[in-house]
C-alpha cells in the first residue's frame, strides 16, 4: 500500500513536470473539458433553480389546498372524453356543498375569463380574470401590496370592484397610484380596491397570480360569459395538512350526493391537490434532468475523447522518453500511472476553469433564475473531471505501458 | 564469481516470412570487474547481445544466467526491476529526458526504485559531483554540451550502484577529445571495482578495455584479453 502511494505521488510529479513543460498544449487539450464541467455545473444548478422556483410557486398555492373540479388536472389514466363528458359544477353545487361541509375553514367557488383590461390608454391583453368570492383569500396565502380584497357585501352584492395582481397592476398604473382609479373591461367600470404583493413564482405562468385579477363572481356570469358556460372550481382549504384527506373524504361523499349519483356510477368530478401537481412537476423535472445529463454527457463525451487524442499524440511523441524510463527500471504501471495521472490532472485543471466558468456565467444567469452554486456541484465538477481523465487516459497509457524498451529506444 | 553467465543464446527476428538470425550461438561469460569491449561491424548482432545482456530483450534460445538468476525466461516488469537495481545505461545518444534537469536525470533510476524524494536527491548530488558536474545540476541537458550530458548520463548510470555498466559507443557522438574525456572517466569508474561493458566499433576505444569480444554474424569470431591495455591519463573533473 505504501508503494502504491509512492508511485502515485511520483507519478503525479512526473505527470505535473510533463503538463508545466507543454502549457500551451495542455490548455487547450482541457478546452473540451472546460465546456464541459462547466455546462454540467451551469445544468446542474439550473435544474436546480428552476426545481425551487416550481416548489416556491406551489407552495404560494398553499399545501393544505384541496381543488374540487370537473376536471382532473394531472392525472391522465381518466380519458378526456368521459372529463368533457361531466356535468359543469355550477355555483349552485358550490352554495350546496358550503352548506353541508363542515371541515373546511374556507371554500370559495371561482371561474376564469379571458379578458381584456383597460385603463385609459393602456391596457393588458387576455389575462386571466378571477371570478369568486371573499371567502377565496383565505384559501390562498396571498398577501397586499395596496388596499384589499373584496368583502363579503361586496362579494354577495356583486359590486363593481377589483383587485390586481403586482404585474398587472405594474402594467397599468407603471406610477403607482391605482387604489380607487377606475378600469374597464368590455366596457364594464370596475373600481380597483387592492393590489396584490408580489408572489414571484415565475413558473407558473398565466396562472400565477401577479398575471390575474379577482372580482365577484356575479360580475363573470353577468358580463363575460353565461354562468354554464365553465364549470366552476371550489378552492377548499382545510385546516391543516393532517386533516386534508378527511376534508376530502367529506367533499366526496357532499359532491356525490349534491350531483345525485348512485353507489354504481363513478364520481363525476375530481378533488385536486396540490401533491399530484407536485408529482407532475417532479416527473417534468426529472426529464429535464435527463436531457440535461444527456447534453452534457455528451460535451464532456467529446472533451474526453479530445483528451484521449492528445494523449495518444504525447505517447507517441514520448516514445522515446517512454524508452529511456523502461531502460532504466521504470514498470508497466510506473509508466501507466504516468499518463493516467497526467491526463488526470489535465481534465481536473479543465474542470477547475471550467467551474470558475460556470461561477461567471451564473452570475449572468441568476439575473433570469435565481441560482446558487453549491459544495457539491465543486465536487461533482472534481469527481467528473478526474473520473474523465482517467478513462479518457487509460487507452494511451496502456499502449505506452505496453512499449517494447528496445523499439521504444530506436525511436527518434 | 560470473556476474554474466550466457550459453548458447540465439536470437531470431521473424522480418516477413524469412528469418532473421541476429545471434546464431553466442556463450559467453563476464566477472565481476572486468572491462569488457564488444566489437563488430555492423549487421554483426553486437546490439541485439548488448540489448539482451541489458535485459532489455530476452534471447529466443540458450540460457542467460544473470548473477545466479535466470533471466531468459523472465516477464516485462521482471526485467525493468533487473535494469534498475543492476545495470546502468550508458547510450551513444545520451538518452537523457530533454525538459528535466541533470538533477531530476540522474534521480529517475532511484525515483523507479521507490527511494524517498530527499535520499534521491542527496544520492543524485553525490553521483553528479563524481562526475565533476556539481556547478550543472540544475541544468537541462540543451544548456550542456555534448561531453557534459554523457557525463550525466554516466551519472544516472552509477547512482544505484548497478552490477554492470552497459555503454553503448559512449563517445560515438563526442569529439575525440572529449570522448578521451569520457574513457577516462570509465577508466576511473573500472578502477573503483565496477564492472564495465563497452559496445563500439572503434578499434582505439575498444582498446581502453582489458577485454575484446569480436562478433560476426551472430557468432564471437574471437574473444582475448588486451594485453597492452590503453589507460588513459586522468582526467581532472572527476573524482572518483
Amino acid at each position: 500500500m505504501n508503494n502504491f502511494f509512492f508511485e502515485l505521488k511520483e507519478g503525479l510529479a512526473i505527470s505535473f513536470r510533463a503538463i508545466r513543460a507543454n502549457k500551451v498544449r495542455a490548455i487547450l487539450t482541457t478546452l473540451g473539458i472546460v465546456i464541459g464541467i462547466a455546462s454540467v455545473v451551469l445544468m446542474s444548478t439550473a435544474i436546480k433553480g428552476i426545481d425551487n422556483a416550481f416548489q416556491t410557486g406551489v407552495a404560494s398555492m398553499g399545501s393544505d389546498n384541496l381543488y374540487i373540479d370537473k376536471w382532473e388536472w394531472f392525472n391522465n389514466s381518466i380519458p378526456f372524453w368521459e372529463l368533457r363528458n361531466r356535468r359543469n359544477l355550477t355555483l349552485d353545487d358550490y352554495k350546496k356543498y358550503r352548506e353541508q361541509a363542515k371541515l373546511p375553514i374556507a371554500s370559495a367557488p371561482t371561474v376564469w375569463s379571458n379578458q381584456t383590461v383597460k385603463y385609459r390608454e393602456r391596457s393588458v391583453e387576455f389575462i386571466i380574470l378571477q371570478g369568486t368570492t371573499d371567502e377565496y383569500i383565505k384559501t390562498t396565502n396571498l398577501t397586499f401590496s395596496e388596499g384589499r380584497f373584496f368583502n363579503e357585501l361586496e362579494s354577495n352584492g356583486g359590486r363593481q370592484v377589483i383587485v390586481l395582481g403586482s404585474e398587472i397592476a405594474k402594467k397599468l398604473f407603471p406610477h403607482g397610484g391605482s387604489l380607487e382609479q377606475i378600469v374597464k373591461i368590455k366596457g364594464q367600470n370596475f373600481k380597483v380596491i387592492g393590489v396584490l404583493a408580489e408572489q414571484g413564482s415565475w413558473v407558473m405562468g398565466n396562472f400565477n397570480p401577479d398575471n390575474q385579477v379577482f372580482l365577484p363572481i356575479q360580475n363573470v356570469f353577468k358580463y363575460f360569459q353565461n354562468q354554464f358556460f365553465r364549470s366552476v372550481t371550489f378552492n377548499v382549504r382545510a385546516p391543516n395538512s393532517p386533516m386534508v384527506d378527511a376534508v376530502k373524504e367529506e367533499a366526496i361523499g357532499i359532491m356525490r350526493r349534491i350531483r345525485g349519483l348512485k353507489y354504481n356510477e363513478m364520481n363525476d368530478f375530481s378533488i385536486n391537490q396540490q401533491e399530484a401537481l407536485l408529482n407532475t412537476i417532479n416527473s417534468t423535472i426529472s426529464v429535464i434532468q435527463i436531457a440535461g445529463l444527456f447534453i452534457t454527457g455528451l460535451s464532456l463525451f467529446v472533451g474526453a475523447i479530445g483528451i484521449m487524442n492528445i494523449m495518444f499524440v504525447s505517447v507517441k511523441e514520448r516514445t522515446k522518453e517512454i524508452g529511456i524510463r523502461k531502460a532504466i527500471g521504470a514498470k508497466r504501471r510506473s509508466i501507466l500511472g504516468q499518463f493516467i495521472s497526467e491526463s488526470a490532472i489535465i481534465c481536473l485543471i479543465g474542470g477547475m476553469i471550467g467551474f470558475i466558468i460556470a461561477i461567471i456565467l451564473s452570475m449572468i444567469v441568476n439575473q433570469f433564475l435565481p441560482t446558487t452554486i453549491q459544495l457539491d456541484a465543486f465536487i461533482l465538477a472534481i469527481v467528473i473531471s478526474i473520473l474523465t481523465g482517467v478513462l479518457s487516459g487509460f487507452a494511451p497509457a496502456y499502449t505506452a505501458a505496453k512499449l517494447d524498451p528496445v523499439e521504444a529506444l530506436r525511436y527518434e | 564469481m560470473n556476474i554474466i553467465n550466457i550459453e548458447h543464446i540465439a536470437k531470431i527476428y521473424q522480418v516477413g516470412s524469412e528469418e532473421v538470425h541476429a545471434l546464431a550461438d553466442v556463450s559467453l561469460k563476464i566477472d565481476k570487474n572486468e572491462y569488457v569491449a564488444i566489437m563488430g561491424p555492423s549487421g554483426s548482432g553486437k546490439s541485439t547481445l548488448m540489448n539482451i545482456l541489458g535485459c532489455l530483450d530476452t534471447p529466443t534460445r540458450g540460457l542467460y544466467d544473470f548473477k545466479g538468476t535466470n533471466v531468459s525466461q523472465m516477464n516485462d516488469n521482471e526485467l525493468a526491476s533487473i535494469r534498475n537495481k543492476e545495470i546502468g545505461f550508458v547510450f551513444q545518444t545520451f538518452n537523457l529526458l530533454p525538459r528535466s534537469n541533470a538533477l531530476h536525470n540522474v534521480e529517475l533510476p532511484l525515483i523507479y526504485a521507490g527511494i524517498s524524494s530527499s535520499e534521491r536527491k542527496e544520492r543524485a548530488r553525490i553521483a553528479l559531483d563524481n562526475v565533476g558536474l556539481s556547478d550543472r545540476v540544475h541544468h537541462k541537458p540543451n544548456e550542456l554540451s555534448g561531453g557534459q550530458r554523457q557525463r550525466v548520463a554516466i551519472a544516472r548510470a552509477l547512482v544505484t550502484s548497478p552490477s554492470i555498466i552497459l555503454a553503448d559507443e559512449p563517445t560515438g557522438n563526442l569529439d575525440t577529445k572529449t570522448g578521451e574525456d569520457i574513457m577516462s572517466l570509465f577508466n576511473d569508474i573500472y578502477e573503483q571495482g565496477n564492472t564495465i561493458i563497452l559496445v563500439t566499433h572503434e578499434e582505439y576505444i575498444a582498446e581502453h578495455a582489458a577485454r575484446i569480444i569480436r562478433l560476426r554474424d551472430g557468432l564471437i569470431e574471437k574473444d582475448e584479453n588486451v594485453t597492452k591495455r590503453f589507460v588513459p591519463k586522468k582526467n581532472g573533473a572527476s573524482k572518483l
